[in-house]
């Protein structure tokens, strides 16, 4: 038995200086400059790193407690779930198209955290910012972890989540969550916590989490309304600590302030862009809706984001230039996104359908000034298609943005009728942008952005087959090779909803189980 | 401006025209969003302009309705969003188009599923 020894126990303040504080030295056998050689090159300065707090004062010894009290709870529901057979339970199998979208899009991006802000906190000389990193670099790798599992019970029953891994390096679409990290993780340190703390985490990540959280318990799936719960004091911490860090930045030097500007500039149009498809999720997959993405882009950006940017005027920071037309875009991203993955479902790992009456009610009264005038006479001509046996699959690859590589769908801001199409000319070629602002990103960074893998290109490059595929050979199809590089199982992973393997599964499970 | 980086920062451009069989050429059909973007062909640069719309489009927009009743000599030709003339017997590269240039084509009086612009 120990012997009982007083401690004197330290107050939160005193055990966060004592965690975090005095741990690091000046190093003699080499210049600090060659130990922290990222630092300083992006132009940022910092006087005094002491002055980095973190909000939570969270420290090491805290975190593994927290976070092992919320594992146990997770992993408890996730085996409940496994063993009630809760796949059983969702709204409609059309509900598991979003999970499919979240584990081949959104999961691989914890992975891509974790290991940027692995490499943030090896970067900086502050030891306050390099223990807040550590920790957000360990809970993203957390959530890597626990929404593959969350969702791995869904893997058993449903197709399309078998090769997300796979997927996330090769398939068209997943190119745009892919360089968006690529493009943050090359950056260096301060951009990065621009990107993914402040403009990422901070003012996008409730249009994130939270339709996809509460579409998951709208539509039954109880193992991901676990996650995100379990995930959610993880992200209020990382919001808070990108609010802090962009503060800290702005307070230390006044030339910081243009710098963090246009990294905001940056990463809040790059960030919006990405959430495209989180529009898509919201207003087209989810069989029980939550509320539409306009409401969630009212919500959670335009009131809260409007509010932090007036608060920050007084650092000198105004809101991103894309702003005004990311709120133009309300209306349209959500409605044009679902057609470019029906127009293309031939080469997406997920099934794709047309709304049903009701739901196009639904889709009309959210969106009283588009989606009538626009959007359902297009829709219901292609169900009177499909049910011709006629389905429309674009056999044409698409133009995509050099910036966002997402296929050149975007309209001109007011007018919805008309592509929106820019262009740069850049050492003897010729760039194309979806949009003033992915114009602007190229134009700051164009030795950068010419790098851009854009999978459309990479594909008539022919790096896009199998080895040893011949595209000589007679009766060479190109759209299969194609997805035999990417691994899918044409017919069971991709085309339409209606006829699947998934809905024909589902609908007999159901009829047994009930 | 240009990339912060701690060393001289040199990369290769990753879709010059030698890294294609052909150059490629964008195309877009305006007021018909039916087909969601623009798209992208490699087309040989000795191709007539001509065969386009007799060889290449069909298959790229042939499923809409209105494509059948495109008027060819009415159509409408934009190049890098400025209107454009080309010349249906000259070739792709005589008509001025390099590697990744974009054009669109305006279809007066059609506008697509039910005056979508679908």
């Amino acid at each position: 038995m120990d012997t009982k020894v007083q401690k004197r126990k330290l107050g939160l303040k005193q055990r966060y200086a004592a965690m975090t504080r005095g741990l690091g030295w000046e190093t003699t056998y080499q210049p600090m400059d060659r130990v922290f050689p990222y630092d300083k090159y992006e132009g940022i300065k910092i006087k005094d790193w002491d002055a980095w707090q973190d909000p939570f004062r969270l420290t090491m010894d805290a975190y593994w407690k927290y976070q092992g009290e919320k594992e146990r709870k997770l992993y408890a529901v996730i085996d409940a779930f496994a063993q009630n057979n809760g796949q059983l339970g969702i709204s409609d199998a059309r509900y598991v198209n979003a999970l499919k979208l979240f584990i081949q899009g959104v999961t691989p991006l914890e992975y891509c955290a974790h290991r940027g802000f692995a490499h943030a906190g090896r970067a900086f000389r502050g030891e306050g910012a390099r223990v807040a990193c550590q920790m957000q670099s360990v809970d993203e790798l957390r959530h890597y972890q626990t929404e593959t599992h969350a969702i791995s019970q869904y893997n058993k029953y449903f197709n399309g989540m078998h090769h997300a891994n796979h997927w996330f390096d090769r398939v068209w679409y997943l190119s745009v969550p892919k360089s968006f990290f690529e493009d943050a993780m090359t950056a260096g340190p301060f951009e990065f916590l621009t990107s993914v703390s402040f403009s990422f985490e901070y003012v996008l990540t409730n249009l994130l989490f939270v339709p996809f959280m509460s579409g998951a318990a709208y539509n039954g799936d109880m193992s991901t309304v676990t996650f995100g719960f379990s995930a959610q004091s993880d992200e209020s911490r990382h919001m808070t600590l990108g609010i802090e860090c962009i503060k800290f930045m702005l307070e230390q030097d006044a030339a910081n302030v243009p710098i963090v500007q246009r990294w905001i500039d940056k990463w809040f149009w790059r960030g919006y862009r990405l959430l495209t498809l989180v529009a898509m999720m919201q207003d087209y997959m989810l069989p029980k809706r939550v509320m539409s993405w306009k409401e969630a882009w009212e919500m959670y950006a335009e009131s809260n984001g409007g509010a932090l940017f007036r608060d920050m005027a007084r650092y000198g920071i105004r809101e991103p230039k894309g702003w005004k037309d990311a709120c133009e875009g309300k209306s349209h991203i959500s409605h044009q996104a679902w057609n470019v993955f029906y127009n293309y479902n031939g080469a997406a790992p997920f099934h794709t359908w047309i709304p049903t009456d009701e739901e196009m009610a639904w889709l009309s009264e959210k969106y009283p000034e588009s989606f009538d005038r626009y959007h359902r006479p297009r829709l219901e001509w292609l169900r009177e298609q499909h049910k011709a046996g006629n389905r429309f699959y674009n056999q044409t690859l698409p133009m995509l943005c050099t910036t966002c590589q997402i296929p050149m769908f975007f309209t001109e801001p007011g007018d919805p009728t008309k592509i929106c199409y820019r262009e740069s000319d850049y050492q003897g070629d010729k760039y194309h942008f979806c949009s003033d602002h992915c114009k602007e990103i190229f134009d700051n960074e164009p030795e950068k952005f010419v790098q851009s893998w854009l999978p459309v290109h990479q594909i008539y490059q022919g790096h896009c087959f199998k080895p040893g595929t011949d595209p000589t050979k007679e009766g060479f199809n190109p759209l299969l090779a194609v997805l035999d590089y990417y691994e899918l199982n044409v017919g069971r992973d991709n085309f339409d909803f209606e006829g699947s393997e998934d809905q024909k599964n589902f609908a007999a499970w159901r009829g047994q189980a009930v | 401006m240009s990339v912060a980086a701690v060393k001289p920062y040199r990369f290769p451009a990753q879709d010059t025209r030698d890294k294609f069989p052909a150059p490629l050429l964008y195309i877009g059909w305006e007021d018909h969003l039916l087909f969601c973007a623009p798209h992208c062909l490699p087309l040989p640069p000795d191709m007539p302009f001509g065969a386009l719309a007799t060889n290449v489009l069909p298959g790229v927009y042939g499923y809409h309705p209105d494509f059948a009743k495109i008027d060819w000599t009415k159509v409408q030709w934009f190049k890098s969003s400025k209107p454009w003339q080309p010349d249906p017997a000259k070739s792709l590269a005589d008509n001025g188009l390099k590697h990744k240039d974009v054009i669109r084509f305006r279809t007066p009086g059609l506008t697509g599923i039910n005056g979508s612009f679908s």
